[in-house]
């Protein structure tokens, strides 16, 4: 394998995997944030 | 009698002699520790790494000492914990035990800013392997780019050991230098209205239950996609754990204090005693600096510019400058971007959103590591 096809190979896969993986992630904790919300404060609680 | 007398006073003066006649680059080397130390004591530059690695610097290149041969105390110490790893990976369960990931969850999408922070980490590959490094010595030097001490110190200790000396000073040296990069690059890539763009302050909507759950999410998820690079997720993602459960305070502690002070003396004596002048000094070094500068610099570029097209997107919503904050130099790069942002509109806080895309940097650096190993180990090179 030449020293581009190399390079580029890895750009686009783990430049490409890093955005994916990190978008995943982003879409997990927003669907975490759904089932599990962050209780209503309790009036005279902080 | 007088026989054994000069052959006494000649061991004393070997390293004197030695240091005259062939110890050139010992002499520089001397003189790069001794600038490294005063960085770190007078002027507060990284000083908790840097004041070990310029001692070990020191010790190192006075010549005949042998505390970087086999058995001397910093090759011990490189055998300890370098060579396998284990001192970034614990400093890795420090980071994470000291990081608080709230800011991120806040605002999920936010981490798609630490993704663009790390591209330079690929522009400076390529420009490596133009310049004829071979490939394992090219991600070495490119993952400077990570902005991430330990993750450079953990890719560059396994793959290309003879760099792991100025890999490791030049990553350091320019993540302490984030507030003199970064503000330069900003301001030439946006506009006196951008930077002035207020963001929607950042309402409290994450609960306990989620921050628990989400350092299992990402080790389970990036495990699973890039399982060459799980220690190193796998070992901020434990600290992480740590600290949001709040049971093992004592731990938690531990990891944040006295663990990470002991791994990070004993880290930075070893990388010092890895620079000896004869070895160091070589032209390859000054390209590793520049191409490290090179790979920092296009992190912050590719973040702001990442920023500007989100801009459009949500129609002058997001600040432009909090893309810089996509690197992983925590929390520096997000005060950076706090000052700026307040720099060009007084009432403008951009800090939590900046925490944010910093800690997504964080996440993102470890991931982009994580992606280079396992892709590596796909194309079977390592």
């Amino acid at each position: 394998m030449d020293k581009w096809t190399f390079g580029l190979t890895l750009t686009i896969v783990a430049g490409g995997g890093t955005f994916v993986t990190l978008w995943v992630l982003g879409l997990i904790i927003d669907l975490l944030k759904r089932i599990y919300p962050l209780a209503p404060t309790k009036p005279g609680h902080e | 009698m007088s026989d054994s007398i000069i052959a006494g006073l000649s061991g004393l003066a070997a390293g004197v002699v030695y240091l005259f006649t062939l110890g050139l680059p010992n002499v520089v080397m001397l003189l790069v520790g001794g600038t490294l130390l005063y960085l770190g004591a007078k002027k507060d530059v990284e000083p908790l790494l840097l004041i070990p690695i310029g001692m070990g610097c020191v010790l190192v290149n006075i010549p005949l000492s042998e505390l970087g041969g086999e058995g001397g105390l910093l090759k011990i110490f490189y055998e300890m914990g370098v060579a396998n790893e284990v001192f970034p990976l614990l400093i890795f369960v420090a980071i994470g035990a000291m990081t608080d990931f709230g800011p991120l969850m806040e605002n999920p999408r936010i981490l798609l800013f630490g993704a663009a922070g790390q591209f330079g980490i690929f522009l400076t590959l390529m420009l490596a392997l133009a310049l004829g490094f071979p490939a394992l010595e090219a991600v070495s030097i490119a993952i400077i780019g990570a902005c991430d001490g330990p993750t450079a110190i953990y890719v560059t200790s396994q793959y290309a050991p003879h760099l792991l000396g100025p890999v490791s000073v030049a990553a350091y040296s320019y993540m302490a230098l984030v507030p003199i990069i970064m503000p330069p690059i900003m301001r030439a890539l946006t506009t006196e209205r951008e930077r002035t763009i207020k963001m929607v302050t950042v309402k409290r909507s994450v609960s306990q239950t989620t921050k628990i759950l989400f350092p299992l999410v990402v080790t389970l998820v990036g495990g699973l996609i890039a399982p060459k690079g799980l220690p190193l997720l796998g070992t901020i993602m434990l600290g992480n754990f740590m600290r949001e459960s709040g049971v093992v305070a004592r731990l938690t502690k531990a990891s944040e204090n006295e663990i990470a002070n002991v791994v990070t003396l004993f880290l930075g004596l070893a990388i010092g005693g890895t620079m000896e002048g004869h070895a160091f000094l070589k032209p390859t070094t000054l390209a590793i600096f520049g191409m490290g500068f090179l790979a920092i610099s296009l992190d912050v570029v590719a973040g702001v510019l990442f920023g500007k097209l989100v801009c459009k997107l949500t129609g002058g919503k997001v600040n432009p400058l909090i893309g810089a904050a996509g690197i992983s130099a925590y929390p520096m790069a997000a005060r950076v971007v706090q000052a700026e942002g307040l720099r060009y509109n007084k009432k403008n806080h951009l800090l939590m959103h900046a925490a944010g895309a910093n800690t997504g940097g964080q996440i993102g650096s470890v991931v982009a590591a994580a992606m280079m190993l396992s892709v590596l180990k796909g194309m079977g090179l390592i």
